[in-house]
């Protein structure tokens, strides 16, 4: 087992891989055989791929208050004239869709959160097909990744309500560059970078669902956390480097979360949710 | 070294479920689903206390929903977990939901009373993110069962010789315990145990269930 990022990375090196470590370690933490750990991966995988196709066709919450923008946003995709680029634009597309079927409570694979499902099924569905990627090369994508999200939760959390949107979105975009990187042919030490540079901008950014619902912002988090991960994988890949060590800045992330005030960690009280239109949004849905 | 609350890679990728919220709904039906395994019984009355984060947001993440579907025994990804309150309804059974402002240990807790005639158990469960729980209150006893490692809930006669009993079963089936914690409604009541191991044997259940002053016993990976 590793507890911390330079334990990952120093383990990794015994290893053909993160994923391979990541398996090994799952053997040696459950009563699960090798076999059942890939299976129960690949059918996380087979969850994550539904939902996309299932919010890119066009879904709705039950509120209304969202829906229906993954298609929008592949409507617009095809017609071609846009400003970023197509693998972002896909991912966001993809993001978008993961959130929505959550918004419904339609199924969904949490990564790590259902709030921040979108991010990691996002990038993933959109760079498989770039990559070359086999179905075993998508399984150990998510195991690299649950890796990396593995530190962050035991160091700082995973959960809005205790450490705000940095723990949930954060720790997903997070997790979801480190995987890029590896599947890119990045090192592992590119991958532990663009965790710090995910984790440094999205330090500090707070719960706040409208209503309490887990529709506005989170919908649209999960598409901008899923362009930030593919940014900081490629600024990785550039050759970029982050100053503060991975590990200073995942305890950082745990201090901010603590900072936070409880209005701020999934109560629905400050922020967003303290807007005049998002209070008249909860009196017209609730009463 | 950390608090370590997370050990498997399924806790960060997973589970499947029904959304909206991993804690809120995910982790709230895992807490209604092993209190409801501990009752081992359906219950006539449920009463849920809910605190902080919970209580100001669980109408918006279906916490409620979630927690009575895991009190009717469903899993996170049960596609009958959005009617739950209704199925809860038809089956007779009484529910309630109290919001409450007092501090807790854990921003997303909730308090579950369970009741059918004279049988009562109450539990505190906390849904730490990602859909994981712990369980830190029983009857008013403070215990610590994180449901991330295989355990068994055995709910006896407060006679002696139970512990020795069920020790050696396990001892026979060469299956270490990690971890036991022993504790009772009242002295000579019921009493209940919570045993972590490093591996599963299927017989094992049934040889502990079929011991004499056994009420119920339970598995969970």
């Amino acid at each position: 087992m590793f507890y911390s990022i330079e334990e990952l990375v120093a383990q990794s090196h015994d290893y053909p891989s993160v994923a391979e470590l990541m398996i090994a370690t799952e053997m040696d933490n459950t009563t699960r055989s090798r076999e059942q750990i890939r299976q129960l991966m690949a059918r996380n995988l087979e969850v994550m791929e539904q939902s996309v196709k299932e919010g890119v066709a066009g879904v709705h919450s039950l509120t209304g208050l969202t829906g229906g923008e993954a298609k929008k946003m592949d409507t617009y995709i095809e017609a071609g004239d846009f400003l970023s680029g197509q693998p972002i634009l896909e991912a966001v597309r993809n993001a978008v869709a993961v959130n929505e079927v959550n918004a419904k409570m339609g199924l969904i694979c949490a990564t790590p959160t259902a709030g921040s499902a979108g991010v990691l099924a996002g990038v993933l569905t959109a760079v498989r097909d770039r990559l070359n990627m086999s179905r075993d090369q998508q399984i150990d994508f998510l195991f690299t990744a649950g890796a990396f999200g593995l530190v962050i939760a035991n160091n700082a959390g995973i959960a809005g309500a205790e450490g705000g949107c940095q723990e949930e979105v954060g720790s997903a975009s997070a997790m979801a560059a480190a995987a890029l990187v590896i599947a890119k042919g990045g090192t592992v030490e590119q991958a532990s970078a663009a965790v710090a540079i995910t984790l440094q901008n999205m330090m500090g950014l707070v719960c706040d669902p409208v209503a309490g619902l887990v529709e506005v912002p989170c919908v649209k988090r999960n598409a901008l956390g899923a362009s930030q991960a593919m940014i900081s994988a490629d600024m990785v890949l550039a050759g970029m480097l982050s100053v503060i060590p991975t590990d200073e800045v995942i305890e950082a992330v745990r201090r901010v979360g603590v900072q936070l005030p409880s209005s701020l960690r999934e109560t629905g009280e400050g922020g967003l949710a303290a807007t005049p239109t998002a209070v008249a949004l909860k009196k017209k849905i609730f009463g | 070294m950390p608090d370590i609350r997370f050990h498997s890679v399924f806790d960060i990728i997973g589970p499947v479920m029904v959304g909206p919220s991993s804690s809120h709904t995910a982790g709230a039906s895992r807490i209604g689903k092993v209190v409801r395994d501990i009752f081992g019984e359906a219950p006539e009355r449920i009463d849920v206390y809910l605190y902080e984060s919970f209580a100001k947001t669980y109408r918006g993440h279906g916490t409620d929903v979630a927690i009575i579907g895991g009190l009717l025994g469903m899993a996170p990804d049960d596609p009958q977990l959005p009617d739950s309150l209704k199925l809860a309804h038809e089956a007779g059974i009484k529910v309630t939901f109290v919001p409450k402002s007092d501090k807790v240990n854990h921003p997303n807790s909730a308090r579950i009373v369970l009741q059918k005639g004279d049988h009562k158990l109450s539990v505190l469960g906390e849904s730490i993110g990602g859909g994981n729980i712990r369980i830190t209150e029983l009857n008013g006893f403070k215990i610590s069962l994180s449901m991330g490692t295989p355990t068994y809930i055995t709910i006896h006669d407060d006679v002696p010789g139970m512990i020795a009993a069920v020790t050696n079963i396990f001892s026979a089936a060469k299956i270490n315990i990690g971890t036991m914690t022993v504790t009772r409604e009242a002295k000579g009541e019921r009493a209940i145990m919570i045993i972590e191991v490093d591996a599963y044997e299927p017989e094992i259940l049934a040889q502990l269930k079929a011991l004499p002053h056994m009420v119920n016993v339970t598995f969970f990976e």
